[in-house]
């Protein structure tokens, strides 16, 4: 199979690309999608391929582009609708929870939603408190609703595709630090030529390790995968399981992991409270307590809004700094 | 206001109005009854009073147009042909339901082979929603045009300024229908909305706008065929403000007294929609006070049977939910 290097961005761009061609009624709107061809640059070019029937600018309205989506969903298009940072997705919050998540069920199953609302959050990148937040956790209490998060540029195009084509709502987080940040893991990264999907609600084994579990997703994924390339040299097994997608989440791959490295560190972008890392911490000492020799290790930002300055920043971070002391903590 | 010269009104389609909203009437009536015997559990916001609005509008548009309804909805649901036994299933909660009881009243109109596939519970957010089901609409071609029912106390959400502009910047097939019945809950609009009128409001966004007498089934039917007709021209998005009255509170357990004026609530019940119709039926000699008898008797009929076919459904098995939550399990 011929491979290529993309990046993050690249591969999510050939992904609506390839799903646009393949199905006329997948549209694409946002604010800056079209003429601009997306802030970062992942909607370029659709418009001069696909034209404005199919890619269309829309007003700073988040409200009206996610209850678009839906509507356009319920007449039976595939509607890929961008939030710009994942922080306005608040002002979208009713749309997205109270509608795109229940009314299939509130239906008695009579309707279908096979929208994606893509967005990024872009801790670090110094964007500050209000255009950093990764509020995925929040999303989990909407059942309805699948939750996918790429960490590199195969996932992400493979995981896309599977959105486009799902016949349910998917919110579909991506990272800006990976769109930018070229010294990580997920930056720019081996994608085939060939067509393929990745199955929505599977998690995937980044490194294999006997040593310790480091769950991850999304951009620490990225720290992860650089923690456990540092620690292989000092002989230690740190295995990486990316979560891709958190709901529904793939609980018996972490389990799996867990069982075999009977140590588990979470790594995520979010304050520790009731965040991805709380459910994955409560799934395994709820079923697989008698695994662990050791106690669940959360690293997560402190309880407090992200710092704007870099270096303020880089310390709220989880980096692979702090995962490569975590581990060798746990193993003392 | 408009002309409506166009519209050709039979005999016929004026019975059918008398019909349909003594329907959504007598419905309502054995709703509320129900409701204080204690058989309705949760909320049941009645449409008695704006009949006229429902049927109206909905017999000026076309079966594959779609409509998308509020948590006041069972007035559409019944003007637009679901079966009242499935309406008031989902009423009481029933497998029998429209949603098989997942939904209740507030959801009861949804019945995706009438094309009403979403009704809200929450103010204003019906009305971004039926602007993608424009778009979707104006994308496929056809003709069809989307239709969205709310209240005045949607129209100070943000949800509300959104949509209407998204419609009119995308010259989308949207017809927004607005009735005023002059109370947010308890709160009246003179109290919440600041500007000239709602229609004025709708206008500035540069869409075409029509007020209407709500309680005047026949005006209603006029304009809405008219805004239709515009709609379909491919001129964008039309707006209704229909000016009309609940005749009960906002919801089953509000008498809709303390907060209205004795004389005010007096005018409107004078302006009461099916004796509107029925005195213009009159007039024209199309109806008389034993044709009116035999309907109610019929209507009656009707709505008891769907009461005991309601009641005597079976609620959904609690197990088989797990599978209605997504359309494709992982």
């Amino acid at each position: 199979m011929a491979v290529r290097e993309l990046t993050y961005v690249e591969a999510l761009n050939e992904a609506l690309r390839e799903e646009m061609r393949r199905d006329d009624s997948v549209i694409v709107f946002g604010e800056e999608v079209a003429l601009a061809g997306g802030v970062y640059k992942v909607t370029k070019g659709l418009l001069e391929e696909f034209g404005p029937e199919r890619v269309r600018d829309t007003p700073i309205s988040e409200v009206a582009i996610v209850g678009a989506a839906i509507g356009a969903a319920l007449v039976g298009l595939r509607p890929v609708a961008e939030i710009m940072f994942f922080d306005f997705a608040g002002i979208a919050f009713d749309q997205i929870v109270t509608h795109a998540s229940k009314l299939r069920f509130t239906s008695g199953g009579q309707v279908k939603l096979p929208l994606v609302i893509r967005t990024q959050y872009s801790l670090g990148r110094s964007y500050g408190s209000q255009h950093t937040q990764f509020l995925a956790a929040s999303f989990m209490q909407a059942p309805g609703l699948k939750i996918v998060l790429p960490s590199t540029p195969f996932d992400a195009k493979g995981l896309l595709k599977s959105a486009i084509r799902d016949d349910d709502p998917v919110l579909f987080i991506e990272s800006g630090s990976l769109y930018v940040n070229k010294s990580y893991y997920g930056y720019r990264g081996p994608v085939p030529d060939e067509e393929y999907l990745i199955p929505i609600g599977k998690a995937d084994v980044k490194r294999e390790g006997t040593d310790v579990t480091v769950v991850a997703l999304s951009r620490t994924v990225s720290e992860a995968v650089a923690a456990a390339d540092r620690l292989r040299e000092d002989g230690v097994g740190v295995e990486v399981v990316d979560l891709r997608t958190i709901q529904p989440m793939d609980y018996a791959t972490v389990e799996k992991s867990v069982r075999k490295t009977n140590r588990l560190i979470v790594a995520e972008d979010s304050v520790k409270t009731c965040g991805v890392s709380a459910e994955v911490a409560a799934y395994i000492a709820e079923y697989a307590l008698d695994a662990l020799e050791a106690p669940i290790v959360r690293l997560n930002s402190p309880p407090m809004p992200t710092p704007q300055s870099a270096s303020l920043e880089r310390e709220y971070m989880v980096t692979s700094d702090k995962i490569v002391e975590a581990v060798k903590k746990l193993l003392k | 206001m408009t002309s409506h010269q166009a519209v050709e009104l039979d005999k016929e389609r004026l019975l059918g109005f008398l019909r349909k909203m003594l329907e959504i009437r007598m419905f309502e009536e054995r709703v509320e009854a129900l409701y204080r015997e204690g058989k309705v559990a949760g909320p049941a916001h009645l449409y008695i009073g704006q009949e006229a609005v429902a049927v109206g509008v909905l017999e000026a548009l076309r079966p594959d147009d779609v409509v998308l309804s509020t948590y006041r909805g069972h007035g559409h649901a019944l003007a637009r042909g679901v079966p009242m036994a499935a309406v008031l299933g989902e009423i009481l909660g029933k497998a029998l339901g429209t949603c098989k009881g997942l939904g209740g009243s507030m959801h009861a109109p949804i019945s995706v082979s009438h094309n009403i596939p979403m009704a809200t519970a929450i103010v204003g957010s019906g009305i971004p929603i039926a602007v993608g089901v424009g778009l979707g609409l104006k994308y496929r071609g056809g003709g069809r045009i989307a239709a969205v029912f709310f209240g005045d106390g949607a129209v100070n959400t943000g949800a509300f300024h959104e949509g209407l502009n998204l419609a009119a910047v995308w010259a989308l097939p949207v017809l927004f229908v607005c009735e005023n019945n002059l109370y947010a809950m308890t709160t009246a609009i003179s109290r919440t909305f600041a500007g000239q009128s709602i229609a004025a409001r709708a206008s500035s966004y540069g869409i075409k706008t029509y007020t209407t007498m709500g309680n005047d089934v026949v005006e209603v039917y006029k304009t809405a065929s008219e805004a239709a007709e515009y709609i379909r021209a491919g001129k964008g998005p039309a707006f209704i403000e229909c000016r009309t009255y609940r005749q009960r509170g906002h919801g089953g357990y509000d008498m809709g007294v303390w907060y209205r004026p004795a004389e005010e609530r007096e005018l409107w019940f004078s302006r009461d929609p099916i004796d509107l119709i029925f005195n213009r039926l009159k007039e024209l000699g199309y109806a008389d006070e034993g044709l009116r008898h035999s309907l109610i008797e019929e209507v009656g009929h009707m709505v008891e049977k769907a009461v005991e076919e309601a009641l005597n459904s079976p609620v959904t098995d609690f197990k088989t939910l797990s599978e209605l939550v997504y359309a494709t399990k992982v």
